[in-house]
């Protein structure tokens, strides 16, 4: 098999993934763009595993996995807490890091 | 052109079209359920790629475990059943541009450098079975298994202390 293949494919999943992440709105959709790009580096690090015979981009490709694992519970846990908070999950409507806006009441029990 | 690369440029297709569709659809039960079709199929292309392990791993932790947690996220956040418009925010042409450079780019660098490499995947068939590559982490990476297990530990604290807001007060 070529190996330009597997890594034209990951790259061109690597670039859908970027314009999910820039153009989603909902958090939610957001993390599911990220989950793509993470999905294009595993295709590298397993093609390349093949390409060179070494177990290693096995091996880290499945820590890349067990990294996703761990980022996926807390995004979704921040991405809870900020519809609890706000009662919405739009990325865009989320701006008081800014300097400019007043600080918003926070609901009883936000910390 | 082999069978191999017939076989895997089939499964690439699935794969783009499934992730277009995730980043696309209006709806999003329906981008969840997209990429489950997107990562079954890149299941598909890592058992072409002879890593067998990684392929069923990938069919249990991301078509099983995250894409079950990200629908139980958009049903706790009450995301709307029915298409909605609201899903894409207003910098969509320059999101395109941007995917485009990148896709570009990378083409061009990774066509550039690999245009001749050839992947012989009959050597190094049964490399990626459960026994080479547990010799693998168990010999040679150790210490990445073992910081993986305490930042897995650190991320589930983390995800429960984050949602039970209660904890802070009493």
């Amino acid at each position: 098999m070529h190996l330009i293949v597997p890594l034209l494919l990951a790259a061109l999943l690597f670039a859908v993934g970027v314009y999910g992440l820039l153009a989603r709105r909902n958090a939610v959709a957001v993390l599911m763009a990220v989950e793509l790009m993470l999905n294009a580096a595993n295709l590298n690090f397993v093609a390349f595993s093949a390409y060179l015979r070494d177990s290693a981009g096995q091996v880290f490709a499945l820590f890349v996995i067990v990294l996703a694992a761990a980022e996926v519970g807390i995004g979704l846990a921040i991405v809870l807490l900020l519809f609890r908070n706000r009662g919405t999950v739009a990325i865009d409507e989320v701006r008081s890091l800014a300097d400019a806006d007043p600080p918003e009441p926070a609901p009883a029990g936000a910390r | 052109m082999t069978a191999a690369d017939v076989v895997f440029g089939a499964l690439g297709l699935v794969v783009l079209g499934a992730a277009v569709l995730v980043v696309t659809a209006r709806n999003v039960i329906h981008a969840a359920l997209w990429l489950v079709v997107c990562f079954g199929a890149l299941a598909g292309c890592y058992l072409l790629l002879t890593a067998e392990f990684v392929a069923w791993v990938q069919v249990l932790i991301y078509v099983g475990a995250i894409v079950v947690l990200l629908l139980f996220a958009a049903m706790l956040t009450r995301a709307p059943i029915g298409p909605s418009q609201d899903l894409d925010s207003g910098n969509r042409p320059a999101a395109v541009v941007v995917a485009l450079a990148v896709a570009v780019t990378f083409g061009t660098l990774l066509v550039q450098a690999f245009r001749t490499s050839y992947v012989d995947l009959h050597r190094v068939a049964g490399s990626g079975g459960g026994q080479p590559i547990g010799e693998a982490i168990f010999r040679n990476y150790v210490l990445p298994f073992e910081i993986a297990s305490v930042l897995l530990l650190a991320a589930l604290v983390g995800a429960i202390v984050l949602s039970r807001p209660e904890i802070g007060d009493r």
